[in-house]
């Protein structure tokens, strides 16, 4: 680990100068161990705002029914499944960030895994409710459960895309929680042992009496490896199943093979543009501008342009499909995304998610935070239009002309979908306040090798090639938290 | 005979602590135990830690997953209520591959996981047996029985000159208890 040191032509993942150990333990702690200040107050109360609209709003549709949305004959899916899609695919980051990176050894992950995770794990509660409250007596919610019942054994449709689902999307969420408490372990035993009185007494239950020895470190990284293994092809599973709840049917639009990947890359595109929309603002807030560091937020906007341009790619490939498959139905269907009645859905979802992200092939926009923080609003935008103009735009004009429609939503799908962003936000804000947002431990790791610091300390120890450390010094123009007068001097 | 039950050796740097652990170990005193606020690679084979077998386990109990989602929809589908759709095969192998992928990550992490707990003895609500409460923040703790190995003096210089930053007697063996 820190016997042998990290090439100086790698950019630093911890900047700012005579970071220690404790350093690092006060400045991820600090928003947990103080009171919160007026920024997150504000925010907090508009986001539980939300929540209680979203209380509202399903409260009534478990009341009346789901007659209570503008769901019609023909287009018999709609804002819920659009919403449900939209955010299990904003929760895929969290695990992609978690595990694939790990398994390719990207050390920048260490300090956004934590709260990616967690945002994984609320978006997919939002998401959970949407299937919850589509199912009219949510209290029969156990049905989708393959358990012998009163009326005989019969039992569910294995051989549906929607069983599959509910397979999916519970292992996924069961996974991604384990993996997520088992990784704030260690971070719960530190806040315990700097805490007192009744703070002390939750943490420790909280930490299952962790105390960092040999032994448990060494497990513990194995099964953070195992863990990875197994997640990442369970996240590629969960939106490619997600992907086939469409695909496995004969609506024209829908009866692609394109689907899964495409579905894979969109949700990874959405998640990390989240990631990105609550970073930016959680760095700036909670002052954790030297962990959290342009390289990462570049790193991220290159994600996004990699997937947002297989999105793209995606896109195109299914008209080309559509118009070389023959089938007039399949034709008609895309001819009518683009230019029927909701033909501004689907410009939408072409500027949002197309065009807007390729911006960031510029430097100066993918090292901009607020560029990045604006766009990723904008892909998340795009991502949800994306998500419904496949449904309603495939569903509203079906084989008989005589039942076309079109689909508007009522008071009570707008506000499940705005209550289920103030859900995630409230959910979001209160993690920030209890748990550490950054793992505490995989940082420390980074501390002697891959810091700002250890390397300027290379660098004034001489030996290094000229070209490399000249090459090092022009990439930290971009951070915005390192001071350049340092390196002026060299 | 004095009260002193562990000798704790307090690092700030991990380097100088595995530096700490050498020294000991030249000199035959053994170590109890090491503490660190994040993990230390290389550190298990110079503590003579065994590799976990938690991978094995962990390979068991997805093919129990996997096993559990075959046979169970093999009864339901085959034996339980076989349902005629199209003439087709009631066990319809390509549809169950999904589910079945499920369960097997589904067992696996939570098989593995709970004999993580179980090998590690966490679980809610366990008495912290922490020596310093320092070492899960940013001092790394070189733990040696002080009753095993009696040459205190000895020991101190030792870790001393390998950079511990303090050496504290516990007259307790884990300060955390009330």
């Amino acid at each position: 680990m820190s016997g042998h040191n990290e090439s100086i032509l790698r950019e630093p993942l911890i900047t700012g100068k005579d970071i220690t150990y404790a350093q690092i333990t006060d400045d991820i702690l600090l928003p947990v161990e103080s009171k919160p200040n007026k920024a997150w107050w504000i925010g907090f109360i508009l986001s539980l705002c939300g929540a209680t609209l979203w209380v509202v709003a399903v409260g009534y549709t478990f009341w009346f029914g789901i007659g209570a949305w503008g769901l019609n004959k023909t287009v018999g899916w709609a804002w819920d499944i659009t919403g449900f899609v939209w955010w299990v695919g904003i929760g895929h980051a969290g695990t992609l960030i978690s595990a694939v990176l790990l398994l390719f050894r990207q050390n920048w992950r260490n300090s956004i895994n934590r709260s990616a995770e967690a945002m994984t794990i609320f978006a997919v509660i939002c998401a959970a409710t949407y299937v919850v409250s589509h199912m009219g007596r949510p209290w029969l919610a156990y049905w989708v459960l393959p358990l012998p019942n009163q009326f005989g054994s019969l039992w569910v449709n294995f051989n549906s895309p929607l069983v599959w689902d509910m397979f999916a999307i519970s292992t996924y969420f069961s996974v991604s929680l384990l993996f997520w408490y088992t990784g704030l372990l260690p971070d719960i035993a530190t806040i315990r042992d700097r805490a007192a009185g009744m703070r002390k007494k939750v943490y420790t239950v909280l930490s299952f009496g962790w105390n960092g020895n040999v032994k448990t470190w060494q497990r513990f990284e194995a099964v953070s490896l195992i863990l990875a293994g197994i997640s990442t092809p369970l996240v590629l599973s969960v939106h490619t199943i997600v992907s086939m709840d469409f695909a496995t049917s004969v609506i024209p639009g829908w009866h692609t093979t394109i689907f899964p990947p495409y579905f894979v890359a969109g949700a990874i595109f959405s998640g990390f543009a989240m990631v990105l929309t609550l970073l930016l603002v959680a760095r700036k807030v909670l002052g954790l501008e030297n962990y959290i560091t342009m390289f990462h937020i570049e790193s991220m906007n290159k994600i996004i342009i990699l997937t947002g341009s297989i999105v793209g790619v995606a896109y195109l490939t299914e008209f080309f499909i559509a118009w070389y498959s023959g089938s007039e139905y399949e034709q008609y269907a895309f001819i009518n995304r683009a230019t029927g009645p909701y033909w501004w859905a689907y410009w939408m979802m072409m500027t949002c998610n197309v065009i807007s992200p390729q911006l960031l092939w510029f430097k100066k926009v993918r090292t901009s935070i607020a560029a990045t923080w604006i766009l990723s609003i904008v892909v998340n935008i795009g991502m949800w239009f994306e998500r419904f103009v496949i449904i309603v735009t495939s569903l509203h004009r079906d084989y008989l002309p005589s039942s076309w429609t079109m689909f508007t939503p009522t008071w009570v799908d707008v506000s499940v979908f705005v209550g289920s962003i103030g859900l995630f936000f409230t959910l979001f804000l209160l993690f920030l306040r209890v748990l550490p947002s950054i793992a505490i431990a995989e940082v420390k790791l980074l501390l002697k090798s891959a810091s700002e610091q250890a390397k300027l300390e290379l660098i004034k120890d001489g030996h290094l090639d000229k070209e490399h450390v000249a090459e090092y010094v022009e990439s930290l123009e971009k951070f915005d938290s390192v001071k350049q007068e340092e390196y002026a001097k060299i | 005979m004095s009260n002193i039950k562990y000798i704790l050796g307090s690092f700030g740097d991990p380097d100088e602590m595995m530096h700490g652990i050498e020294k000991l170990q030249e000199n035959n005193i053994k170590i109890h135990d090491v503490y660190t606020p994040m993990p230390i690679h290389g550190i298990e084979a110079k503590l003579g830690v065994k590799r976990s077998r938690l991978d094995i386990a962990a390979f068991f109990f997805g093919i129990t997953g996997t096993l559990t989602m075959l046979t169970g929809v093999y009864l339901a589908t085959v034996v339980d209520w076989p349902i005629n759709i199209g003439g087709k095969t009631h066990f319809a192998l390509p549809d169950f591959i999904p589910i079945t992928f499920e369960l097997t990550i589904l067992f696996c992490a939570f098989g593995l996981v709970g004999s993580y707990y179980a090998s590690t003895h966490l679980f809610p609500g366990r008495a912290p047996r922490v020596m310093d409460l320092r070492a899960t923040n940013d001092r790394f703790i070189i733990a040696v029985d002080a009753k095993e190995n009696t040459e205190h003096t000895k020991i101190d210089e030792l870790l001393k000159g390998a950079g511990a930053l303090e050496v504290k007697y516990n007259e307790r063996k884990y300060i955390s208890y009330e």
